[in-house]
């Protein structure tokens, strides 16, 4: 019976490959746990955890709550917006404050890269890393592993292409440690402005064009226009970008071959995927939801059980 | 450790149909009969038992495992996480006269864990307990089997174990003494 190498889940790139197959297996447990008439097991009912969102998120937010509550542990949550942080205290007094509340876990989004690191080091507590600025969504990246796996069999060997902002997308670079780790090929496509230029030194391919990368791969993980994040102009305009990398089913159809369709959510219907793809038996994007909760299940249990109960 | 032989193949052989010939004798409607063995050991039990229940009154019962491994008390408290096992129990225990099987009863936590876990699947109309060993004389909770294998009086530095065909090999219970001076 083996646990975690870690004590914190802050990047998959502190993970070693036995930590995701431990975090597999032990959600597809919880995922038959969620599909029962009662959707609720006690393991954490002594458990309290914070939910931390420092920058605005609701999926996240929303299937991590819901992963708490179904383990019974306690749940408060906290959003930056109308709070201290406003007033201007650190992001330690403020952990430190809703720690002396004694609170077990806490579940971070922050904007900066590094945050959930700073804070594992400065603060007692286990810390769960749900996004950190351009740098690490690791929840994230194992939900979408774990739905390759579920849907096709195994990760070991398929070739994944991962299209879209690369630049600023912490999916991407979890996604690409984690699908290294379990054995996959990763390809990145997107317009050059939005791949950084260093990142064939992490072992991925980069393509630039997408009948290319659809032709290669097996699975195509569309990412999201940050659209929010374009103040810059690194392409012309979304029509221009929907009309190089949307994922479309005439793209799909002139494939001789089948490809799985995965996208982290929040879709931009017609910019990266379009609606028929979208709502198509090619994608498994609702599955990638389902999954999720499961993953983050496994990843609280598993880090629930490293903290031992005080008496007294 | 020195074993002891409880139960050799033929006993043991003998012991499955007594306890399959004493479900069949209390419960009037075996249609509404169900079994479900605690995972991972009781399942063997479990299987084994419902085979026999099925060849001497030619009736299907439902059979079913549950894992308790998240309502477990002792969470947290080990070293190392308890690995959980599959769930299968394709149908609706709602209304049902259930059987919780397990190998050894020994605390009554298992058994207790079980007791919650089901819960979840619906509300059956009565719950009874099969071990096949009862470590007696031992029990945290008050928790008594309605079926019982073998009672065994042993001291807690002593072990049981079942050991099943289908994994082991060879059909036997055990006891483990401890070497004395040792």
């Amino acid at each position: 019976m083996s646990s975690l190498s870690v004590n914190h889940l802050l990047g998959i790139a502190e993970l070693q490959p036995e930590d995701i197959r431990l975090i597999f297996d032990t959600a597809k447990n919880f995922k038959e746990v969620i599909n029962r008439p009662i959707k609720k097991v006690p393991s954490l009912r002594d458990i309290t955890v914070a939910n931390l969102f420092f920058e605005n998120s609701t999926r996240t937010k929303l299937s991590f709550e819901l992963a708490e509550k179904r383990l019974s542990a306690d749940v408060v949550n906290f959003s930056a917006s109308g709070s201290s942080v406003k007033k201007g205290e650190t992001l330690i007094d403020t952990v430190n404050n809703v720690l002396a509340m004694k609170v077990d876990m806490v579940v971070m989004r922050h904007p900066n890269p590094g945050a959930p690191y700073f804070l594992a080091e400065n603060v007692n507590t286990c810390v769960v890393n749900a996004g950190d600025g351009t740098h690490e969504h690791p929840t994230q990246a194992l939900l979408d592993a774990f739905s390759i796996e579920q849907h096709t069999g195994s990760v070991k060997g398929k070739k994944v292409v991962i299209v879209g902002d690369i630049l600023h997308s912490r999916v991407a670079l979890s996604n690409i440690y984690c699908l290294q780790k379990l054995g996959a090929e990763v390809m990145v496509c997107g317009p050059k402005t939005l791949i950084p230029r260093h990142i064939h030194e992490l072992g991925v391919l980069v393509s630039n064009n997408l009948d290319e990368a659809l032709q290669w791969c097996d699975v195509a993980n569309m990412l999201r226009i940050q659209i929010e994040r374009q103040r810059d102009k690194y392409f012309p305009s979304l029509r221009e970008y929907s009309m190089m990398f949307g994922l479309t089913l005439e793209r799909l159809e002139a494939l001789n071959k089948e490809i799985t369709v995965m996208h982290p959510g929040p879709i931009n219907r017609g910019v990266e995927i379009s609606s028929d793809v979208a709502d198509s038996d090619h994608a498994i994007i609702l599955e990638q939801v389902e999954n999720g909760v499961a993953i983050r299940m496994a990843v609280l249990y598993l880090l629930a059980s490293k903290i031992k109960p005080q008496n007294g | 450790m020195v074993p002891i032989t409880l139960l050799d193949k033929r006993q043991l052989e003998l012991t499955l149909h007594r306890l399959a010939w004493q479900i069949v004798e209390n419960h009037q409607d075996l249609g509404n009969t169900a079994i479900l063995g605690l995972q991972p050991r009781g399942t063997y039990l479990a299987n084994r038992v419902a085979a026999i229940v099925k060849e001497i009154s030619q009736t299907e019962i439902h059979l079913g495992a549950l894992d308790i491994t998240f309502h477990r008390d002792d969470f947290r408290r080990r070293d190392t996480p308890i690995h959980p096992n599959k769930t299968e129990i394709n149908f609706l225990i709602e209304d049902k006269d259930l059987i919780l099987a397990d190998d050894v009863l020994y605390t009554g936590r298992s058994v207790r864990a079980g007791l919650d876990a089901m819960l979840a699947f619906g509300r059956p109309k009565s719950v009874e307990l099969m071990c096949l060993i009862d470590r007696r004389f031992h029990r945290d909770l008050p928790i008594q089997p309605n079926y019982v294998g073998k009672q065994v009086d042993s001291i807690v530095e002593e072990r049981v174990s079942v050991q099943w065909k289908e994994v082991e090999g060879e059909d036997k219970v055990v006891l483990f003494i401890p070497n004395k001076g040792a």
